[in-house]
């Protein structure tokens, strides 16, 4: 019994669809009760007035963006070492959704940068290096849009996403060099002395945890539906090939 | 190998091998820029470090599709990959022939160009120096690029929408290095890290290139 049991196509099939109602209903709960604790309960910034509250949606989309990519990462090299192809399409699922938490960061923290900085757009380290994340998201769907032959195009975009996270990585380096950022420093970190305040922390927990199983629920239904997808091609081509053998 | 590197530049410098192309596309990039950001001295001078390099990064990228693009078409892709030399070795001299045809060209006109963008005088040899440091590295990455597009209808703005973000880093030191020279800072820790750079890409890449390339003509 092991958890390669699941790269089976029907086993992970019955597993997700047991699991997605309870996964909604979570995602839910952690989402609302994030939101409207940290929209209505908490008190407003003593400088930034009520602007800080939408740190409750910045911060867990940003940190999703990120975390979007690298399970595209680990999924992209699962499907290279051990040619699962739940995981291929896994990755495949991915990618849209975190390019939509990309692009939330940004656009949440130009609204938030418009009365705080004076400016919706800087080119800041964070937000340049927000930006390429955001191209290479682009330009790993339009591969995978591309390429016809799908078992190919699970390979070619395996070595994109690689070849793409070493280069982001490197991006986000290398835009330090190049300008003074003006976004402050992590909000959260565990070795921090100081964090966030308590009040808009636990909210904010919540919020984290909540976009956490977004992104895993959309991204289970869309490997879902590409598995349905695959299926459903296969049955295509054996429904003309049978037409043909008739004709 | 030094039979393909003369094969290579042989294909692209005779009659339709298109090895002015790339020159011309560079020389067209940077005449374009005075008309969209104005004549006066001051501001040409002030654009004129990424000007250049981005024109470089472009004409690099119109470039690749000769990298692979015809030798997969004739099959010649296959018999190189069949040949005893492995298919890294074949990457690498392809993107070293690509930078000769188109890197290295470029690098010798830049400093003719930079004179019509006003660039200040004690830029030029930091100029010269980072593209001749820089482009090898858009060659081999845009090895990568052109490899991962192979053969896809619509391939060539797909190349472009890959590789181009591949090339933001090379891009940031080394116009940083033209900039830090013009502004009168020092230009030297720029242009070691596009050294730095290029080399782990020409360390790499190949092999990342060759890769894809098997999953292409498998």
């Amino acid at each position: 019994m092991s958890l390669w049991r699941y790269a089976n196509p029907v086993e992970f099939m019955r597993l997700s669809g047991r699991a997605m109602p309870a996964l909604w209903a979570l995602t839910a709960a952690c989402l609302g009760a994030g939101l409207v604790w940290g929209f209505f309960f908490t008190p407003d910034d003593y400088r930034q007035g009520a602007t800080v509250k939408i740190i409750y949606l910045h911060v867990p989309a940003a940190l999703m963006a990120i975390n979007a990519w690298i399970m595209m990462l680990v999924a992209s090299l699962i499907w290279a070492v051990r040619r699962h192809h739940v995981s291929a399409l896994a990755a495949r699922a991915a990618a849209p959704v975190g390019a939509t938490f990309t692009l939330v960061a940004l656009v949440t923290g130009a609204l938030w940068g418009q009365p705080m900085w004076g400016t919706w757009w800087a080119w800041d380290p964070r937000l340049t290096s927000f930006l390429i994340l955001f191209v290479f998201y682009l330009g790993y769907m339009a591969l995978w849009e591309a390429v016809e032959d799908p078992e190919k195009a699970a390979d070619l975009t395996a070595a994109l996403a690689l070849v793409g996270s070493v280069f982001a990585l490197l991006s986000r380096y290398a835009v330090l060099f190049w300008n003074q950022g003006l976004h402050q420093g992590a909000s959260l970190s565990l070795d921090a002395e100081e964090n966030v305040a308590d009040v808009f922390y636990l909210p904010l927990l919540l919020s984290m945890a909540g976009f956490v199983l977004l992104f895993v629920t959309l991204v289970l239904l869309r490997t879902r539906t590409e598995i349905r997808l695959r299926r459903l091609r296969a049955l295509e081509l054996r429904a003309g090939r049978l037409a043909e053998e008739v004709a | 190998m030094s039979a393909l590197l003369a094969r290579e530049l042989a294909l692209t410098l005779r009659a339709g091998g298109g090895a002015m192309q790339g020159l011309v596309f560079f020389l067209i990039v940077i005449l374009l820029v005075p008309f969209g950001v104005g004549p006066e001295p001051g501001a040409l001078s002030r654009v004129a470090p990424g000007t250049i390099w981005i024109a470089a990064l472009l004409s690099c990228l119109v470039t690749l599709d000769r990298l692979f693009q015809t030798d997969f078409e004739d099959g010649s892709l296959d018999a190189l990959a069949l040949s005893p030399l492995p298919l890294e070795a074949v990457t690498a001299v392809k993107a070293l022939a690509h930078w000769l045809t188109t890197g290295l060209p470029l690098t010798a006109i830049a400093p003719l160009l930079a004179l019509t963008l006003q660039l200040p005088a004690a830029a030029y040899p930091w100029l010269v120096a980072a593209l001749a440091v820089g482009t090898p590295a858009l060659s081999f990455l845009g090895a990568v690029g052109a490899a991962l597009t192979l053969g896809l209808r619509r391939g060539g703005l797909l190349t472009g929408v890959l590789t181009l973000p591949l090339y933001i880093p090379t891009l940031i030191f080394g116009a940083r290095a033209v900039v830090a020279a013009a502004d009168g800072q020092n230009p030297v820790p720029a242009l070691a890290l596009t050294a730095a750079l290029s080399l782990a890409v020409l360390a790499t890449a190949p092999f990342a290139a060759a890769r894809i390339l098997r999953i292409q003509i498998r």
